[in-house]
C-alpha cells in the first residue's frame, strides 16, 4: 500500500486493470464494449494497445483517465495519480496562445505564476516549441498541435501518459519525427505509456509490450514483447517481421466476424 | 538556423524539427496594408449611401408628395445640423441612452441566468426551451399595452418590454454556445484538472463566448427596437427622450425634424452594432475561424 505518497511525482506510474468491463446502454440495448480486461504496466513500460474498431481501445483509455466509469472490474493507476490523455485531435483551447494552453494544468493545480512562467518555457523547450509561445493553436501545423498537447499533457506532472491515436492524423514524414520525440520524452522522464493505435507498425516501433484486442467485446488475445534495441527505425526489418506478426493475428480476428 | 550543429547521438537533429516546423507554417502570413483595407470596407459604404441619397432627392424632385411632408435631403441636413448643436439633442440623447443602457444590462443579467439554466438543468430545459423561441417571435410592441396597464406610463414600462424583448435572445445564444461546446474540449479540460466549476471558468465560458456575443449582439437590436417603440409610446412630460421627440415633431409635423431624428437613431443602433460587430470578429480571429474571404 502507498496510500501515504499524494503527489504524483512520488507515484510509482505502475498501472493494474484486474477484471474491466464497460458496458453501454441497458437492457437489450446493451453493448458490452470491454469484457474482462486484466492487464499489469510496469513502471515506466510503454505498452501498445492493437485492435480492429470496436475493440473498446478508446473506452479503456477514457476508464483508465477517470473520465468514465467502469461496469465492472476494477483500475488502479496509483494512489492520487491522474494519468494525462492525449486524443487524435491536439483539443487545444483555441482562445488560449501555445503558452496558456499548457499553463491551465499549472494554474488548476495552484502554481504561483512565476514558476508557472518557467515551467511553460521548460515544457516548450522540451517539445521543441519554444520559439512559438505566442502563438495560436490554428496558426500551427498538426505535428507542432500535437507537440503542445503532449507539453500540456506533460504539465500535469503525472507518471502515466494514455495516448489515443495522437499521430493517426498525421504525414508519415512528421509521424516519424514525433515517434523519436515522444520517445525521448519518455525515457527522459521515465513515463508509463499506454498507447492506442491501429498502426501496427507504429506499435512495434514505439512499444516495450504490443496487446492485441478483439471486437465486440474487446478482450485481450494475444501479447508480445518488443525486443529491439532502441533507438529503432519504423521500416527496420526487425520491427517490419513483429509487424507483420502482429498483423496476421490481427486478420484472423477481424476475419472471425465475416463468418 | 543551427544546422551545422548536429547532435550525433540524438536520433533526429533539432534542425530538422525546427525546418519541418518552419515548412509546415509558412505562407500563412498575410500581407495587406491597414489603409488599402479600410478603403476596401468603406467605399461600398459610402457609395451606396450616396445612391440612397441619390434616390431620396430623385422622389422629392418628382414632386410625388409635398415638401411639408417629404423633404429633400439638403432641408433634412441642414435641420441635423441645428440639432446636432441644441441642448435637446443631448439631453434627449442622454436619457434614451441611460434606458438602453440598463434595460439591455437587465436583459442580459436574465439572459444570462436563464439560458445557463436552461443549458445545464434537464427540467428547466423541457419546460422553457421552447417558451423563449416563443418569447422571442413576439413582436415587442405587442407587449406595450399589459406594460401600460401593469406600470402606467412610466420608465418601468419601458424596462419590461425591453428586457423582454432582448433577454430570449441573450438566453438562446447562452444555450447554444454551451450545447455546442466540442466535447472534445470538455474531455481535454477535464483531464487536465478542470472539474466542476473550474471546467465552466476554463472550458466551457470561452469555449461558448463566440455564441453569447452573438446572443448579446441580437438582444441588442431587440433591445433597441422596443426601446424606440416604447419612448414612441410612452410619453414621460418631464423627461424629454429621442423617441418622445420623435413623437413632438410628429405632432408638429416637422417634417425635417422628424427625419433628423431617424437618423440619429439609425447611426446609434449602427454604432453599438457595429461595436458588437468588432468583438465578434476579433473573437473569431483569436479563435482562428475568421473568414478570410471577407478581407
Amino acid at each position: 500500500m502507498t496510500s501515504t505518497t499524494t503527489t504524483p511525482r512520488s507515484a510509482t506510474g505502475q498501472v493494474a486493470l484486474r477484471g474491466v468491463t464497460k458496458v453501454y446502454g441497458r437492457g437489450e440495448n446493451a453493448v458490452l464494449a470491454l469484457d474482462g480486461v486484466s492487464l499489469d504496466v510496469a513502471p515506466g513500460e510503454f505498452v501498445c494497445l492493437v485492435g480492429a474498431s470496436g475493440c473498446g481501445k478508446s473506452t479503456l483509455l477514457n476508464l483508465v483517465a477517470g473520465l468514465d466509469r467502469v461496469s465492472g472490474g476494477q483500475i488502479d493507476a496509483g494512489e492520487g495519480v491522474n494519468p494525462g490523455l492525449m486524443f487524435q485531435e491536439s483539443a487545444l483551447f483555441p482562445w488560449l496562445t501555445v503558452e496558456g494552453n499548457v499553463e491551465v494544468p499549472l494554474k488548476l493545480r495552484g502554481l504561483p505564476r512565476a514558476e508557472r512562467r518557467e515551467r511553460v518555457a521548460e515544457l516548450l523547450r522540451t517539445v521543441h516549441l519554444a520559439d512559438f509561445g505566442r502563438k495560436r493553436p490554428h496558426e500551427l501545423s498538426g505535428g507542432m498541435r500535437q507537440r503542445v498537447a503532449l507539453a500540456r499533457t506533460l504539465a500535469l506532472d503525472t507518471p502515466v501518459l494514455l495516448m489515443d491515436e495522437p499521430f493517426g492524423a498525421l504525414d508519415a514524414m512528421t509521424r516519424d519525427i514525433l515517434h523519436d520525440e515522444l520517445e525521448r520524452i519518455w525515457s527522459e522522464r521515465r513515463l508509463t505509456v499506454l498507447f492506442v493505435t491501429h498502426n501496427v507498425r507504429e506499435a512495434a516501433r514505439l512499444a516495450d509490450r504490443i496487446i492485441l484486442l478483439s471486437s465486440r467485446p474487446g478482450r485481450i488475445i494475444y501479447s508480445t514483447g518488443v525486443d529491439v534495441p532502441r533507438p529503432r527505425r519504423i521500416d527496420s526489418p526487425e520491427i517490419a517481421a513483429i509487424a507483420a506478426e502482429v498483423t496476421d493475428r490481427l486478420r484472423t480476428e477481424v476475419g472471425r466476424h465475416g463468418q | 538556423m543551427a544546422s551545422d550543429t548536429l547532435a550525433t547521438t540524438a536520433p533526429r537533429s533539432d534542425a530538422e524539427i525546427s525546418g519541418l516546423d518552419a515548412l509546415e507554417i509558412a505562407g500563412q502570413e498575410k500581407a495587406a496594408t491597414r489603409a488599402s483595407r479600410i478603403w476596401a470596407a468603406t467605399w461600398p459604404k459610402v457609395a451606396a449611401l450616396a445612391l440612397a441619397i441619390g434616390l431620396w432627392q430623385a422622389v422629392v424632385w418628382t414632386g410625388w408628395k409635398d415638401s411639408w411632408a417629404l423633404p429633400g435631403p439638403a432641408v433634412v441636413f441642414a435641420d441635423l445640423w441645428h440639432y446636432l448643436l441644441s441642448a435637446s439633442l443631448w439631453e434627449g440623447l442622454a436619457t434614451t441612452a441611460r434606458r438602453a443602457v440598463v434595460g439591455f444590462a437587465a436583459a442580459v443579467a436574465v439572459g444570462l441566468v436563464l439560458g445557463l439554466g436552461v443549458a445545464r438543468v434537464k427540467v428547466l430545459r423541457a419546460a422553457l426551451g421552447s417558451m423563449i423561441t416563443a418569447l422571442q417571435t413576439m413582436p415587442s410592441i405587442a407587449w406595450f399595452p399589459l406594460a401600460i396597464l401593469l406600470f402606467q406610463l412610466s420608465e418601468q414600462a419601458i424596462f419590461f418590454v425591453v428586457v423582454l424583448g432582448a433577454a430570449p435572445s441573450v438566453a438562446n445564444g447562452v444555450i447554444h454556445g454551451v450545447d455546442y461546446v466540442p466535447p472534445l474540449l470538455v474531455r481535454a479540460g477535464r483531464n487536465v484538472g478542470a472539474r466542476g466549476l473550474n471546467l465552466y471558468r476554463y472550458v466551457i465560458a470561452p469555449a461558448a463566448l463566440p455564441a453569447i456575443v452573438a446572443g448579446l449582439k441580437q438582444g441588442w437590436a431587440f433591445a433597441w427596437r422596443s426601446l424606440m417603440a416604447g419612448e414612441l409610446l410612452v410619453v414621460i412630460a418631464e423627461k424629454t427622450s429621442i423617441g418622445a421627440q420623435l413623437t413632438y415633431a410628429r405632432d408638429f409635423s416637422d417634417a425635417p425634424r422628424l427625419m433628423a431624428i431617424m437618423i440619429v437613431i439609425l447611426v446609434v443602433g449602427l454604432l453599438v452594432d457595429a461595436a458588437f460587430g468588432a468583438a465578434d470578429k476579433a473573437i473569431r480571429r483569436r479563435w482562428g475561424v475568421l473568414d478570410q474571404a471577407g478581407n
